[in-house]
């Protein structure tokens, strides 16, 4: 599998199909138990790498948003580039307001999680993990908690980032957006990719019975 | 205005010998209350900020790589959870006591412990209070979701900093219902260091009773107005603090 920079793919396939794990292998937060994740050149999985150094240029949005409850949005987008990288806060704080504003969230600076919806909260950790300049996003199951008409906002955030070139790797259970951004799409099952194409050919041409059996349940 | 106050007292003791309010008209008596009053405020203020520093260590300890570490810290909690503080007062001062070294007192030829009783009776308080200080907080640490954690650590947050600004934080206000009941427990503990002699406010008290076998009602109640005075003030300073911590949102659900 190979990425390259400003592509956008997606990962689909049934639950339990390795899917998160296999990204969560990208910026380190699970181990690999075979084979080796290479990212700009440093080897994800060798044990002399700072995960930490890899982590801050791997951005990550998980499908629980994972805010931090106790501060607002504002200071959610900011306490990364504060404390990891130790950047001037005046700085930092023009570059937060400047992501939130991109997220479609002015004026909800001062709000804390509990008092935003579900897709406020997740375009919130978008904004949180843009704030670190990373060269990827990982998505993981993003808009899998949320309701139909809050997907929609998350799901054109994540289009406009497309859009201006970000490297985005998507685990996704939305086919019609899959399809629509996707570069590329891979699909897998019981822990190895079954097969992979650029979108139309994936939808309309699946070969694998089991592609076509999944698609067949879920279109 | 301070002898119309003296007058009244001593009137009120005329009238009702059983109800003599001493230290209310006699001058060194009221000392002695005050100064009681005074051993009293230290020692809860000392054995509380102790007993939390020991709260937080303890319950960062328990979640060690090392089981050494956190057996030594079980086994802490252990001993001082479930042993009367009683017994770990007159343990502390009169075993651990004989042990310590000594140093030349300021007349110049006693000898005096190194722990002072008042010494012993913070550090075995605190260690009682701070045992159960480390379960709260505990408690606390648990009830932070992983996926949080995972945030910060996939933002690149190290260890340390992902438990100063986020695991701490959060397990703080989870925590604080609980340690506020503690904390008040633990005033209302420091009256057994009687048994080893602080002369804190009980102390002078029951000294002031022996003393003045008609003044033992008066002690007692105004040792009653003066704890619920002292937690009183201890409640609402924790309550101001968790109302300060509130987040909307988080916790309470609103």
């Amino acid at each position: 599998m190979d990425i390259m920079k400003g592509e956008v793919i997606c990962i689909i396939g049934p639950s339990g199909s390795g899917k998160s794990t296999l990204i969560r292998c990208i910026n380190a937060l699970n181990d690999v138990q075979q084979g080796t994740i290479t990212l700009e050149g440093y080897d994800v999985h060798d044990p002399k790498l700072d995960k930490l150094e890899l982590r801050r240029k791997v951005g990550m949005v998980f499908q629980q948003y994972n805010l931090f409850p106790h501060k607002t949005a504002l200071e959610n987008v900011m306490m990364a580039p504060l404390k990891v990288l130790k950047e001037p806060k005046a700085e930092v704080e023009v570059r937060a307001r400047a992501l939130i504003k991109k997220v479609r969230l002015e004026g909800k600076e001062n709000a804390y999680p509990g008092e935003l919806s579900g897709g406020q909260q997740q375009r919130v950790a978008i904004a949180r993990s843009l704030a670190m300049n990373p060269n990827v996003m990982l998505f993981d199951e993003v808009t899998a908690a949320l309701d139909p008409e809050t997907v929609k906002e998350v799901l054109l955030t994540i289009k406009e980032l497309a859009t201006d070139g970000m490297t985005c790797i998507l685990v996704t259970h939305e086919m019609g957006f899959a399809r629509e951004v996707a570069d590329h799409i891979y699909f897998t099952d019981k822990g190895v990719i079954v097969e992979h194409g650029a979108p139309d050919t994936f939808f309309d041409n699946a070969s694998d019975p089991r592609t076509k059996k999944f698609l067949g349940q879920i279109l | 205005m301070i002898e119309t106050f003296q007058d009244f007292f001593r009137s009120v003791a005329d009238t009702y010998p059983k109800w003599n309010f001493i230290f209310f008209h006699d001058p060194s008596q009221w000392e002695r209350v005050i100064s009681g009053f005074y051993v009293t405020v230290q020692l809860s203020v000392v054995c509380v900020i102790l007993s939390v520093v020991i709260g937080i260590i303890g319950a960062w300890a328990q979640g060690s790589p090392s089981r050494i570490i956190r057996w030594v810290v079980q086994g802490y909690i252990q001993f001082f959870r479930n042993t009367p503080p009683l017994i770990q007062l007159l343990f502390f001062y009169f075993a651990l006591g004989q042990f310590t070294p000594t140093v030349t007192g300021p007349d110049g030829w006693t000898e005096q412990p190194i722990i002072s009783n008042v010494g012993w009776a913070i550090i075995s308080l605190s260690f009682f209070a701070g045992a159960f200080n480390v379960e709260i907080f505990r408690s606390g640490l648990e009830a932070v979701p992983n996926a949080t954690l995972e945030a910060a650590e996939a933002l690149g947050f190290t260890r340390a900093q992902t438990y100063t600004n986020v695991t701490f934080p959060l397990a703080l206000r989870v925590s604080l219902p609980a340690l506020n009941n503690n904390l008040i427990n633990l005033v209302k503990t420091t009256t057994q260091a009687i048994a080893i002699a602080v002369p804190e406010l009980l102390y002078e008290m029951v000294s002031i009773w022996n003393d003045y076998a008609s003044a033992q009602n008066a002690a007692m109640t105004v040792l009653f107005f003066t704890y619920i005075a002292l937690v009183g003030i201890l409640a609402f300073g924790m309550n101001r603090w968790e109302a300060r911590l509130h987040v909307p949102g988080f916790g309470k659900t609103s």
